[in-house]
């Protein structure tokens, strides 16, 4: 989806917010909205879906907002979408509607485990892949309504396998309940010059993991 | 060393709000609460369990710990640079947001910084939870363009012949910089070694300094 989340390469957002001695939170609700979001993964999720939810929100509202204020509305859009909250009840925080819920919800042992172990991405399968480490690819050009994760800054660009990481889940059909479509996730050096223009000389590179059907050969 | 501009008002950070919006954003977040945990999607204590998890128990001191492992132990470091995920496991870490880890070390010829474009992706079980500047659009956004004036703003200037990569996190790998072992710290043991490894050195946009 285009929208403004996919901000690599812009330059005018001006100087960056540094702190000294940061918080982990700034305020109390940020420390609940962040386990709110975590916690409810297990009926919200997966992760894809609660990125794409944010990527979602109107560009004006994106920027106008928060990091936490934009977790807290991605759990009101997946709420929403999944049938779990009625605007009704988001306005007044009110229940009025009940769903059948499949098991009860995750307990202090299972988001302790949750953390401890985390949710791997990767899947054993006997793919082979379709290209190998020097390879030249380019990053496809796809019009994407819904969740991607190639960045616009490297679409249309090409650049050199530099590592094989297995199957990896695939983003895009697994944030929309189309399945896990494990695929080779590659890890892809782009050079400055071919991402910025023939006129950079410095000697800089970006390296970016990159799913299969996002790449053709260069 | 750093700057200190967040006194400068910005709209995008939650410092800059009013007390009014703050308070909206509370009641906002009460009606969302009440909503999950009455309709059975949370409950309480799983909710305090995560906040005390990753405000209190992880934090940048666990990757310092890696850090200075790597920097006495030439064997650890290989085994860290061939397979990160299972060498920092053998430290006790890793879990959620650290399922697939790979380090990258820094040389005299190469820098490695890194990010994510597109949203926010960090490697929790070893540093904790991002600062607000790694979550912020100026970072980003511009850190994959015009790295070297990015590093210059955390009062980091590389030679002209110094490549600089940057890792942009856009898949479930998670990239943590291995820095340089500073001059003038032969003397110091692993404890006094993670103790001056600090975050920014590690997400690759600082260099390990001696206080």
């Amino acid at each position: 989806m285009n929208n403004i989340h996919d901000m690599g390469g812009i330059t005018q957002f001006g100087p960056i917010p540094q702190e000294t001695d940061e918080p982990v939170f700034h305020a109390e609700w940020e420390k609940r909205v962040f386990a709110l979001n975590i916690a409810s993964l297990a009926f919200l999720g997966p992760v894809d879906r609660a990125r794409h939810a944010v990527e979602r929100l109107n560009t004006v509202e994106y920027l106008n907002s928060s990091y936490y204020q934009r977790w807290l509305r991605g759990v009101e859009i997946m709420a929403k979408d999944l049938g779990y909250f009625t605007d009704e009840e988001i306005a007044s925080g009110k229940a009025t509607s009940t769903k059948e819920m499949p098991h009860p919800p995750p307990d202090a042992a299972a988001v302790e485990g949750l953390s401890r172990h985390g949710v791997p991405s990767t899947r054993d399968d006997d793919r082979q892949p379709a290209y190998k480490t020097g390879d030249k690819v380019r990053v496809r050009i796809m019009e994407t309504k819904g969740h991607n994760r190639a960045p616009n800054y490297v679409k249309g660009k090409s650049g050199l396998i530099t590592h094989f990481n297995g199957s990896h889940v695939f983003p895009d059909t697994h944030a929309h309940d189309k399945g896990e479509n494990a695929q080779p996730l590659y890890t892809v050096r782009f050079e400055a010059k071919t991402l910025w223009g023939e006129n950079v000389t410095r000697k800089d590179c970006v390296y970016i993991d990159l799913w299969e059907d996002y790449l053709e050969s260069a | 060393m750093t700057t200190h501009n967040h006194d400068t008002p910005n709209p995008y950070h939650k410092s800059d709000r009013d007390d009014a919006a703050n308070k909206a954003i509370e009641e906002r977040v009460d009606k969302i609460e009440s909503l999950l945990l009455e309709k059975g999607l949370v409950s309480q204590d799983a909710l305090e369990k995560l906040a005390d998890i990753y405000e209190n128990d992880l934090g940048p001191m666990n990757g310092a710990k890696v850090v200075a492992r790597a920097w006495v132990d030439d064997e650890f470091k290989k085994r860290l640079l061939d397979d990160a995920t299972s060498a920092i496991a053998e430290l006790g870490y890793g879990g959620l947001q650290g399922e697939h880890v790979v380090v990258k070390e820094n040389t005299p010829e190469v820098h490695n910084v890194v990010v994510c474009t597109l949203c926010s992706c960090y490697p929790w079980p070893i540093l904790g939870l991002p600062p607000n500047w790694y979550k912020s659009f100026a970072y980003r956004s511009k850190v994959v363009i015009e790295p070297r004036e990015v590093l210059a703003e955390f009062g980091t200037s590389l030679a002209d012949d110094v490549e600089v990569r940057v890792w942009d996190s856009s898949a479930e790998i998670r990239y943590l910089v291995l820095p340089e072992r500073p001059e003038g710290t032969g003397n110091f043991s692993e404890e006094e070694l993670a103790a001056i490894v600090k975050r920014d050195d590690m997400i690759g946009v600082t260099t390990v300094t001696v206080p």
